[in-house]
């Protein structure tokens, strides 16, 4: 294989892999609050925060590329922000794609959370209120636990979707070897250049990789939705 | 003796729940009223679960009033709801322990294993899985944990309503353990005549969110001027113990304050306090004793209050001896043949008597 996969190769499928870990982790960061925030408000502009989080479901790729590429460049709000503050311009660096995965991948991990928040209902934490638990102390206790399949469908759905991702990535971060250019990107290079069988072996690959961690993430997942009913 | 002190009201669309009322520091305290009449609301906001307005004190602090509003986790209070909602991720002992654990150690008046022998538990502690568990043992489970926070105040909002007769029947004897031999007031929410008059002290009557009466048990239950009094099941509560036991008919006398009543035999020993239940419709009035009958229990009453009750009915009110009340619904046409008038000495007949 390592006479097929040139050291580019091998370096576009870390890069991947790093930027579905990392997009992922802060994506729970994120998600957890913003669904707990969703599951129990009734305040009016919940419909508002709810179809802007659904919004890179139904968005081209390239649309959120384009006008994050846009935000985030020297001349954007977000570029000058954080040339202010001395980081320097996101497009086309590595923290620019985890910004742009994060966003695109937002939904798919917000909504699996929010349903399993949904679906344990007030009783459990009301209950564990009555048995003086904190408000702290109940999502840690409780509401964590009973959400668990909620959690493991989010991370699932999070890291494929990140893996699979083209349009935002290319947009946003370019094809710059060991910075930005992650799998599909790379793919796509080699098949814009005729290399059919450097393609093959990366595509190929994916489909292995995907199929593999699906099928034990689903088994496991399966003895852990068990285990929370 | 105003131990908890409460005036609540909330608004829930067209409901208007305007309570007030005040509860002794022992016994049962149940709250009684139809379906839609408040009293598992007025439950939630005392236990803070729903923010209503208004003032609530317990024991001389204040849980909520215009400027105070304790959150549930501090407040000192057990809670039982209608379904056991175990914690299915936790196993039945954890789900025992979750509150014994927040609480300080030097608060923990009750132990585990005394509330594992209450209630019966010794043999589903060890399940892992509370959904193994039947109904009924998942609902004692859910008492136990609620009892091993050490509460002030323990509330139960129907804990037996989402069980079978068997299950009920299984849980009653520990409810009643409970309230003879702990000294933790309960607030018993409760649309079940036969609950309330097994188990109730002290009764709040509530009707469209509003309490139309509150006071003991006994004097509550046979106040003709309450719906409660009419029901069918309408009857009197009677605190007796066993005096003797006539092994030859298997028959047990209870004695009360006022006289004495035969039942089947109760197989307990001598001087145990039991209750008893007489229904108005197992009650009937002579005016002399009468010969020749099989009622074995006749009692010496004076007529209270008689009340008419739809066409053809009356509610009689009877005391025996000094303080116990008996009600006996009979015809409107017997009260005219017999002319009972209030203030009368009759003879009470009592068909039957459920010990409770």
């Amino acid at each position: 294989m390592m006479t097929v996969l040139t050291p580019e190769d091998l370096q576009a499928v870390t890069l991947t892999l790093k930027l579905a870990s990392i997009t992922t982790l802060v994506l729970l960061c994120i998600a957890t609050p913003l669904a707990w925030w969703l599951a129990h408000s009734r305040s009016w502009y919940k419909g508002l925060v709810s179809a802007m989080v659904a919004l890179p479901l139904v968005l081209p790729p390239t649309v959120l590329g384009f006008y994050l590429l846009l935000m985030m460049g020297p001349q954007g709000m977000v570029g000058e922000i954080t040339r202010a503050i001395g980081i320097g311009a996101l497009p086309f660096t590595f923290a620019g794609l985890v910004v742009g995965s994060v966003l695109f991948s937002l939904p798919f991990a917000v909504q699996p959370i929010q349903n399993a928040f949904e679906a344990m209902g007030k009783r459990p934490l009301e209950v564990a209120a009555t048995l003086r638990a904190t408000p702290w102390d109940r999502f840690i206790s409780v509401a964590l636990p009973l959400a668990r399949p909620g959690f493991l469908t989010a991370i699932i759905l999070a890291f494929a979707h990140t893996v699979g991702e083209f349009g935002v990535v290319l947009m946003l971060g370019g094809s710059i070897p060991g910075e930005t250019q992650v799998l599909s990107v790379a793919i796509y290079s080699h098949v814009e250049a005729m290399e059919y069988s450097e393609a093959h072996w990366l595509a190929g690959g994916m489909v292995l990789f995907s199929f593999l961690v699906l099928l034990g993430l689903y088994r496991v997942g399966g003895n852990w939705a068990k285990g929370a009913r | 003796m105003s131990w908890l002190r409460v005036h609540l009201k909330m608004q829930q669309g067209s409901f208007e729940l305007d309570a007030q009322f005040s509860a002794p520091p022992v016994g049962v305290t149940a709250l009684f009223g139809p379906s839609g009449s408040g009293k598992s609301t007025l439950l939630r906001c005392i236990a803070g679960l729903e923010h209503g307005e208004g003032w609530l004190r317990v024991n001389g602090e204040p849980w909520q009033n215009e400027t105070t509003f304790m959150p549930v986790h501090k407040r000192p209070l057990g809670y039982v709801f209608q379904e056991a909602s175990l914690f299915p991720h936790l196993s039945v002992r954890a789900n025992l322990e979750y509150g014994y654990k927040r609480i300080a150690a030097a608060q923990r008046k009750v132990q585990p294993e005394q509330v594992i022998e209450w209630l019966g538990l010794d043999r589903i502690i060890g399940r892992g899985d509370p959904v193994s568990l039947s109904g009924g043992e998942r609902q004692r489970v859910a008492i136990g944990r609620a009892l091993l926070v050490s509460p002030e105040l323990l509330l139960m909002d129907e804990p037996l309503s989402a069980l079978d007769t068997q299950s009920k029947q299984e849980i009653l004897p520990y409810l009643e353990r409970l309230h003879r031999e702990l000294q933790i007031p309960m607030l018993y929410v409760s649309h079940d005549m036969g609950e309330v008059a097994r188990l109730a002290d002290h009764l709040v009557l509530l009707q469209n969110g509003k309490v139309i009466a509150s006071g003991d048990v006994h004097e509550t239950l046979s106040r003709l001027d309450l719906p409660i009094a009419h029901f069918d099941d309408a009857g009197a509560v009677i605190e007796a113990a066993v005096a003797q036991q006539d092994e030859k008919y298997h028959l047990t006398r209870l004695d009360f304050a006022g006289g004495e009543l035969w039942v089947s035999k109760v197989e307990q020993p001598f001087g145990t306090k039991v209750r008893a239940r007489v229904l108005a419709r197992d009650v009937s009035i002579a005016t002399q004793a009468p010969h020749g009958s099989s009622i074995n229990n006749i009692l010496n009453a004076r007529i209270e209050e008689i009340r008419d009750e739809g066409a053809d009915k009356v509610m009689v009110r009877l005391r025996v001896g000094e303080a116990q009340q008996l009600l006996a619904r009979i015809t409107r046409r017997s009260r005219d043949h017999l002319a009972l008038v209030e203030g009368m000495y009759v003879c009470a007949q009592v068909k039957s008597v459920a010990l409770m």
